[in-house]
């Protein structure tokens, strides 16, 4: 007699870990952190193993100690009293003004050779590509080291301004009032004397006028079909209240002019030699890269929406202002944000020019002063860390802003 | 009236006209292309006065260069206050810029052999049209190239592809089981086997042994040829691993690999280069003493894997779903379907993408010299423009400099856009 007997209710037994593919995943994963788990504490207990035998800790208090050493290009009030943590900062400031100026010069740099490289003008076009292919393709340390012995050598000494004996100078100044030296570019100043703030003011509320004057007119356009002047009248808005009020009040604002004293410059505004050919170098590297973005970006838009826009009788000036560069602009800035990320990180390579950013003080004086090299390069990887984290937070909220809303 | 017809008729058809000599030829092109307007124009004779003073400037110091010094000095005597460039320098310190200052000289036959032995090695994988024996010697170079650059006993070198030989037996036994079985059975056959060869080699180490060579003693153009082809070659499959973990499903693995890719990108290289050159030592077992050179390999390698990882997730995130679910309808588990059918899709998509970061890194290396390695641009400003002799011939060097790693990156950049070419099967 035979009796058909249910299947036997499945039970987990231990090899389905590996062969049922429902539980491997687990196993994978619990492998995975095991193994982490001993990777992280076998380094730990030879950091705390080396540490004993060297007789040092991990602590933070060296920042607080006097520095000790002296920073030359500095934005803050700092001397070789301040702490470490004072010299951190500076070189944080330092970095921060190479990426800003170096952005916008790339930025310069990147949109007129990518536009010019689709010029129709065939030497020029050629010319554009040379300068990309050649920049893009030579590592940017000697970029760096090229122009910045550009500057030391290739520019006169202060003291080649100087006129000796009835001769004339061998150097002139531009206008009488830019000197490019070995040293460093010296400019004019602006000086803000009494009465100064309300030139700013007017000047700060014609910008806001300007913008809201194209707005109107934009609005004017859209709705009532009036299409009102906008180059002249946004150029008055902006300038001729500030100028009027300038000379009300008597000219408030006036320029620190650098003079020749002895065998330098004094006054005026002093960029160091070393900060111009770092900012430089990373600003005519990256806008390599960024000019094949640009390029990228405007070819990405197809034709036809050239030769539509063209078929509803749009102006030239208009097409690309009102119908490319708005297409273009999506393809173009998240490569863009990306490579000014590349440049503020390559700037970390500014301790081969001897300008002292983060890296050179943080991550250089006083790593070799104090000894404390885990906590110094903690410090300045959470501060790249954080910059990059940050700019790419920021990207993700702008993409999304711009992303084609598809239904 | 007369009767006489004044009436012409043609019997035959006019020879055609030449077009007008402003619609034709190189006048017409020149027309179209550099004068079509007036900001056209100024824009051709404004970069042709660029040329000319770039070419006017730079061809005279270029080609009234002297080849031939001992020293600046030297060199600027036989100029006698001509403005040339002291190309001596080139010359006179070749092996310095090549190979460093402390590679012994009678060996470099050995690094030079290694990188023919190199370009022969990398050809079949570069061009599909070669033989495909040809790719044993690729799969014997790494083994080679160790041996022939660094020296010791063969016996090394060959237990180390004896290892992988035996690992990949003893995967195929166990791939039938599980694709991760047979993975880890070929890691641990492989351990096991090292460990026992270690011995053996030990043993053996004058067998066929070549002057001994520390790595310290490696310099010039030949460290960065080194750094550029070791770490972009152990940072493929590491990238490959990442963006597969990024892409899985599993939360911890994904984790794990987001934030390692992330951290390793968010910071520039130099700081991982401080962490190789000071800080790595701190986490390794106390008394042991690592290789600078490994070190900086180590780090380079994890730079750019986590960017190579990012490249090939682009790739598979670019591939249609449907590929993904053809697999599994085909009932092929996870690591078939990767390697049959994705993973040759993918990273066919990401081939520009990673020889752009391969030449990034190749440019990259570079960086070395700031932690006091004598690579090209270390040589250049150390030991070079810091001897009595050199001091000061800059843009010899630097041009020289430039042009050895422009040469290359184009090169590479313009095999990619080839080879982007010849794989594109669509039809536009």
């Amino acid at each position: 007699m035979t009796s058909i007997n249910d299947p036997k209710p499945e039970s987990f037994q231990l090899s389905q870990l590996i062969n049922d593919t429902r539980y491997r995943s687990y196993t994978f994963q619990f492998v995975a952190l095991i193994v982490l788990f001993f990777l992280v504490g076998y380094l730990y207990l030879n950091l705390v193993e080396n540490l004993r035998t060297a007789g040092l800790d991990i602590s933070y208090e060296f920042l607080g100690e006097p520095a000790g050493y002296d920073i030359n290009q500095r934005l803050v009030e700092y001397n070789s009293q301040s702490s470490h943590w004072r010299a951190s900062v500076v070189g944080v400031l330092n970095t921060l003004l190479v990426a800003f100026v170096g952005c916008i010069l790339a930025t310069i740099f990147g949109v007129t050779a990518g536009v010019l490289r689709l010029s129709n003008n065939w030497i020029v076009a050629k010319l554009m590509a040379v300068y990309v292919e050649i920049f893009r393709n030579v590592p940017v340390l000697i970029w760096i080291l090229i122009i910045n012995a550009i500057f030391l050598i290739a520019l006169p000494q202060p003291k080649a301004f100087k006129s000796r004996g009835g001769n004339p100078p061998e150097a002139e100044m531009l206008w009488d009032s830019f000197a490019f030296t070995g040293r460093g570019i010296y400019a004019p100043k602006p000086v803000f004397e009494t009465g100064s703030w309300v030139v700013v003011v007017v000047f700060i509320l014609s910008i806001i006028g300007m913008f809201a004057y194209r707005r109107y007119t934009k609005l004017a356009l859209y709705a009532h079909g009036r299409d009102l002047p906008r180059g002249w009248p946004s150029l008055a808005i902006l300038f001729v209240p500030a100028i009027l009020v300038y000379f009300v009040m008597g000219s408030p604002i006036g320029l620190e002019y650098p003079e020749l004293k002895g065998f330098n410059f004094k006054g005026g505004i002093w960029a160091r030699g070393s900060f111009v050919a770092l900012t430089f170098a990373l600003a005519i590297y990256t806008g390599a890269f960024i000019a094949e973005n640009v390029r990228a970006g405007i070819l990405a838009i197809s034709k036809g929406q050239t030769e539509a826009a063209a078929a509803l009788g749009i102006r030239p000036g208009r097409i690309m202002s009102l119908v490319i560069l708005p297409q273009a602009l999506r393809v173009i800035i998240p490569p863009m944000i990306s490579n000014f990320l590349n440049l503020t990180k390559n700037s970390s390579l500014a301790i081969a020019v001897g300008y002292m950013d983060i890296t050179g003080t943080l991550g250089g004086i006083t790593l070799n002063q104090t000894g404390r090299a885990i906590e110094a390069i903690l410090l300045l990887m959470a501060f790249y860390l954080a910059i990059s984290l940050g700019i790419s937070a920021i990207m993700n909220v702008y993409n999304n802003s711009i992303k084609l809303k598809e239904r | 009236m007369s009767d006489q017809s004044i009436a012409f008729v043609r019997h035959e058809t006019l020879p055609p006209s030449p077009p007008p000599a402003s619609e034709t030829g190189i006048v017409k092109w020149m027309r179209e292309n550099l004068f079509s307007s007036v900001t056209n124009s100024i824009l051709t004779l404004a970069a042709l006065y660029g040329i000319y003073s770039i070419l006017s400037g730079s061809m005279p110091w270029i080609l009234g260069g002297i080849w031939q010094a001992p020293s600046l000095q030297a060199c600027r005597e036989i100029l006698a206050g001509d403005s040339a460039g002291c190309f001596a320098v080139l010359t006179e310190r070749w092996h310095q810029l090549i190979f460093g200052f402390k590679y012994p000289q009678e060996a470099y036959w050995r690094p030079t052999l290694a990188f023919v032995l190199l370009i022969v090695a990398v050809a079949p994988v570069l061009f599909a049209n070669l033989p495909r024996r040809m790719l044993i010697l690729t799969g014997l170079y790494p083994f080679i190239g160790f041996w022939l650059i660094w020296g010791g006993t063969i016996m090394a070198p060959l237990m180390g592809l004896v290892g992988f030989i035996v690992a990949y037996m003893v995967f195929q036994r166990l791939e039938r089981s599980s694709f991760a079985m047979g993975a880890l059975g070929g890691l641990v056959a492989a351990i096991i086997f090292w460990t026992l060869g270690g011995y053996v080699s030990d043993a053996m180490s004058g067998f066929l042994a070549l002057e001994q060579i520390p790595s310290r003693d490696m310099g010039g153009f030949m460290l960065n040829i080194i750094l550029g082809t070791v770490c972009v070659s152990l940072s493929l499959p590491i990238g490959i691993l990442l963006a597969l973990g990024r892409q899985s499903n599993m939360p911890i693995i994904k984790i794990i690999c987001v934030v390692f890719i992330e951290f390793i990108r968010g910071v520039p290289l130099i700081t991982l280069l401080f962490v190789a050159n000071v800080v790595l030592a701190y986490f390794l077992p106390p008394g042991t003493t690592f290789d600078l050179i490994l070190r900086v390999i180590i780090m380079i390698t994890m730079f750019s894997s986590a960017y190579i990882a990012e490249v090939i997730r682009g790739g598979l995130a670019a591939l249609p779903r449907g590929q993904y679910e053809a697999g599994d309808s085909l009932g092929l588990d996870y690591a078939q379907s990767m390697r049959l059918i994705i993973l040759p899709q993918a990273l066919k998509i990401s081939i520009p993408g990673i020889v752009n970061v391969a030449v990034g890194l190749f440019k990259d290396t570079t960086l070395v010299s700031v932690i006091s390695m004598f690579d090209l641009v270390g040589m250049i400003r150390g030991p070079i423009l810091a001897s009595t002799e050199w001091n000061g011939v800059y843009w010899e060097l630097f041009g020289f400099a430039s042009l050895l790693f422009f040469i290359i990156c184009y090169g590479i950049s313009q095999y990619s856009q080839w080879l982007e070419r010849q794989l594109a099967t669509d039809h536009r």
